[in-house]
């Protein structure tokens, strides 16, 4: 992998004066604090989406021996504090980094895009292609909550499942191929192809978000729960 | 660094114990009586709040003086008056009546009243010392181990109990990853592990990927209520309900009985992790005995609900970390109830072991694997040796982390299992022109509505410039540190300046309170080692002494024979000059010489109390009331009362 658009600022050790560019100084190796910076950089990574997760893993690791606290409970209070700091952004990049929807969602954050709330509780538009299935979903979910739970109901709502589900795999794999395009642009520096791609990206992520509740909403249903999160 | 010793404290509902790295191993530290489990149980011995004993010794308190014992103090750790409800049916606390909800809660012991940190902080002041007297230096420096579900004010608690005692906790490490540490040293395995923690009160699950010396905690679940003592309090419910039955006796509000029941159901529940069936025999109140004989066919049908509940946990926690149970190479076993055959049943069960030619790990002693991978850790943080060289450990947080948004919704920040530290930020802005204040309102849990979570604190966001409303950008940064101990920062933005907004949480105790409740023996700390080893030989030397003052007035001094009265009284003789002015070693021989010529008396003496107990004397005070305990079904023969 290519090192492209590393943000990191030059600054001066604290303790040996020598010029830092990373989270450790290369002169003396003392941890330093921790700068803003995007969870690319972190890994020293260009904003390409399609990256291996194995080594993105393999890095993940190889920073946390140099950063953990665990490593920093002889040092002072403030090195441990930025060995903290310096590793939750790590941990945070990390997580964000490997699932492939958190980080095509990240990548259209840094990118300045809106991304949609799942917080805000507002009940998203169905996709226009799938109205007629979504009202029908919606009629058999609806049956199923006032206790009609048939053996008939209980398999349409199974077809129903295996239908979304086709869909949300659909989904994963246009995203796959959304990624190759906007490395592509990126590569090349195509602005207005890299805007597009953002824009698809955007509604399939929303299309997705929408397909994903629906299952959700079916698993529910099919184990005779609410929507809800499981108790702790 | 090197005669810096770090040692490893697993502080449990039941037993708690000390270990440390011994070359390339560790080991756990036995107490003064040679036992390496300290029973968590704290009695107050003299009037002041400065004379207490911890362990065997608060147990033998138990049946004399009830009122002044607190044991289980683990369930009590950072929770409110709100949150104990259930815990209060089921074990004697005594809690002071003023508590208001969010407050610290006290407990009564005698005339005083103690938060759940100070009593834990008699436990491991009792481990420190433990620990000191077996390396004879001194040890300020501990990892202490905590169950992998507890929330943010949990664990506070724990460490500010560690503070009181005079340790600085360096880590708080989750019990189940301890236990995986334990375990990683002698096998350099790579896989999935689950790691399987039934404990007296506590139930974790944790599932982490081994590889080159990495310990990644993937994923983690639990139940803080749920434990051997559950069990225990159903086979004590049953004996209760015969009782009632046949006798028309209600033994509920007798705290002396209960507890001779329940240490009778203990003995039977653990005698059948080895027989088919047992016997649980206790003396009633009337001269009669109940005795009942428990198959274990029978028992597995009691309990079966209990330990069903950990299938939950488990399937969440394979779902979170995304793996199959065919998928999990190892479970590792740890906390006494794993014992129970019904108990290993389930998780072969559960991870589908035994179908593929495998079998849970209970190679370490379950009791003391926490302890050991303590030990572990803490020799990591110290530096580490060639056994625990390129070991590194990433452990998670178990609950999300949320806050209170419009309408009581939770905006979750940060995902239950990410890797810790973790950190968000979020921002915040004023709804009335000029406000220089902003509440937060922090929550733990899983739940959509901040109702249904965890409250775990409402942040005071003061010295907001006055500006309009909606104007101010308030960048607030949440900070989950390796303890899994929440921090929070905050500033200002607009104003120009980054104004250093001021925090205040309003839960736990203040700085200050834990300050002021830092165990008075510490003053010494800096004194002589050998001094304060001095003090606290004439203490012990004081507290025998005392006992033996009072004997002559207790029923079982009459069952000695001549001789063994004549060779305490002289050995206590002995003893009493000694201990103003005698060498510290000196102390302890006579001390110890008379503890063991007392040993039969004290028996006698405790034998005595549990029946005599038992013949109707009133408890005072709450007592050990079970409460509306449901009368359970169960699958046994009648009793026999005779």
């Amino acid at each position: 992998m290519q090192i492209a658009e590393q943000q990191s600022v030059k600054t001066a050790c604290w303790s040996c004066g020598a010029d830092v560019s990373g989270p450790l100084c290369a002169a003396c190796g003392k941890v330093q604090p921790a700068t803003e910076q995007d969870y690319f950089a972190v890994f020293s990574l260009p904003r390409r989406l399609s990256l291996d997760t194995k080594v993105l893993e393999r890095e993940f690791y190889r920073l946390s021996r140099r950063l953990h606290p665990d490593l920093y409970a002889r040092t002072s209070e403030l090195e441990q504090q930025w060995s903290t700091e310096q590793t939750s952004l790590v941990n945070d990049a990390y997580r964000a980094l490997k699932d492939p929807i958190a980080r095509t969602e990240y990548l259209l954050k840094l990118e300045g895009m809106a991304i949609g709330e799942e917080t805000t509780g507002k009940k998203q538009q169905p996709p226009a292609d799938l109205l007629e299935e979504v009202f029908e979903l919606n009629m058999q979910l609806e049956e199923m909550r006032m206790g009609g739970d048939d053996p008939q109901l209980r398999s349409d709502l199974e077809n129903a499942k295996k239908q979304f589900e086709a869909q949300l795999a659909q989904a994963d794999a246009d995203l796959a191929a959304l990624w190759a395009k906007w490395d592509g642009a990126l590569a090349e520096g195509d602005l207005t192809a890299q805007m597009a791609s953002k824009e698809e990206m955007l509604a399939l992520l929303d299309r997705r978000r929408y397909v994903r509740n629906l299952v959700r909403d079916v698993n529910a249903a099919l184990d005779g729960q609410s929507g809800d999160a499981p108790t702790p | 660094m090197a005669d810096e010793r770090i040692v490893g404290i697993d502080l449990g509902t039941t037993n708690s114990l000390v270990a440390f790295m011994q070359g390339e191993h560790p080991v756990v530290i036995p107490g003064e009586d040679g036992v390496n489990l300290v029973p968590s149980v704290v009695a107050m011995t003299g009037a002041d709040a400065r004379s207490f004993v911890v362990g065997n010794s608060a147990r033998k308190a138990l049946v004399e003086s009830p009122e002044r014992v607190v044991y289980s103090v683990k369930r009590l750790m950072g929770r409110g008056i709100e949150d104990v409800h259930e815990e209060l049916k089921l074990f004697p606390f005594r809690m002071a009546e003023d508590i208001g909800p969010g407050e610290v809660l006290r407990i009564k012991l005698g005339e005083q009243q103690f938060t759940p940190s100070e009593i834990s902080a008699h436990i491991l002041r009792q481990l420190k010392r433990n620990a000191e007297r077996y390396f004879g230096a001194p040890v300020a420096k501990a990892v202490v181990t905590v169950p992998a579900y507890f929330n943010d004010a949990q664990r506070q608690a724990t460490k500010d109990a560690g503070r009181m005692a005079g340790l600085e906790v360096l880590r708080l490490v989750n019990e189940p990853t301890a236990a995986a540490l334990a375990y990683g040293l002698d096998r350099k395995k790579e896989g999935i592990v689950a790691v399987y923690d039934l404990g007296g009160g506590t139930f974790d699950i944790s599932i982490l990927k081994l590889q080159d010396g990495i310990f990644e905690v993937i994923a983690t679940n639990g139940d803080t209520h749920l434990g051997g003592d559950d069990i225990d309090n159903l086979l004590i419910a049953i004996a209760l309900d015969d009782i009632q039955g046949e006798l028309g006796l209600d033994l509920r509000a007798n705290a002396e009985a209960v507890q001779a029941i329940r240490k009778a159901v203990i003995e039977a529940k653990i005698a059948l992790s080895t027989e088919t069936t047992s016997r649980i025999s206790v003396e009633l109140p009337d001269g009669k005995k109940y005795q009942r004989e428990l198959p274990r066919e029978a028992f597995e049908q009691i309990i079966k609900p209990v330990i069903d509940r950990t299938k939950g946990p488990c399937r969440q926690a394979l779902k979170d970390a995304q793996v199959t149970p065919e998928q999990i190479d190892e479970v590792v076993m740890v906390g006494g109830s794993t014992r129970i055959p019904a108990v290993r049943q389930l998780t072969d069960e559960v991870f589908h072991l035994a179908a593929r030619g495998k079998k849970p790990h209970i190679e370490l002693n379950p009791d003391e694997v926490v302890a050991l991978g303590a030990a572990v850790q803490a020799n990591i943080l110290g530096g580490g040796s060639a056994a625990t060289e390129n070991m590194l450990l990433l452990d998670v947080t178990p609950l999300s982390l949320g806050i209170e948004a419009l309408g009581g919704v939770v905006a979750k920040i940060i995902q239950r299992n990410s890797t810790i530290p973790a950190s968000a930020t979020e921002h915040f802005t004023t709804g009335v022109d000029g406000q220089t204040n902003v509440a937060i309102h922090v929550v733990q849990g899983e739940r959509e509505m901040a109702k249904d979570c965890r409250s775990l604190a409402r942040f005071d966001l003061k010295g907001i410039p006055p500006m309009s409303a909606g104007l101010p950008r308030i960048e607030v940064k949440f900070l989950i540190d390796a303890n899994g101990i929440l921090h929070v920062s905050a500033r200002e933005q607009r104003s120009g300046q980054e104004a250093e907004i001021e925090v205040k949480p309003t839960y736990g105790l203040t700085d200050e309170q834990v300050e002021s409740m830092i165990l008075e023996s510490f003053d010494y700390a800096e004194q002589d080692f050998a001094e304060r080893q001095l003090i606290e030989a004439r203490n012990e030397a004081e507290t025998i002494l005392t006992a033996v003052e009072k004997a002559p007035g207790n029923a079982a001094w009459q069952q000695l024979s001549e001789e063994e009265r004549t060779q305490i009284n002289m050995l206590a003789d002995e003893l009493r000059v000694l201990r103003e002015t005698g060498e510290r070693t000196a102390i302890q021989a006579s001390t110890e010489a008379l503890d063991k010529a007392t040993r039969r008396f004290a028996e006698l003496m405790m034998d005595a109390a549990v029946s005599s107990a038992i013949g109707g004397k009133t408890m005072d005070a709450a007592g050990e009331n079970l409460g509306e305990a449901p009368t359970v079904p169960h699958p046994f023969a009648p009793a026999e009362i005779k």
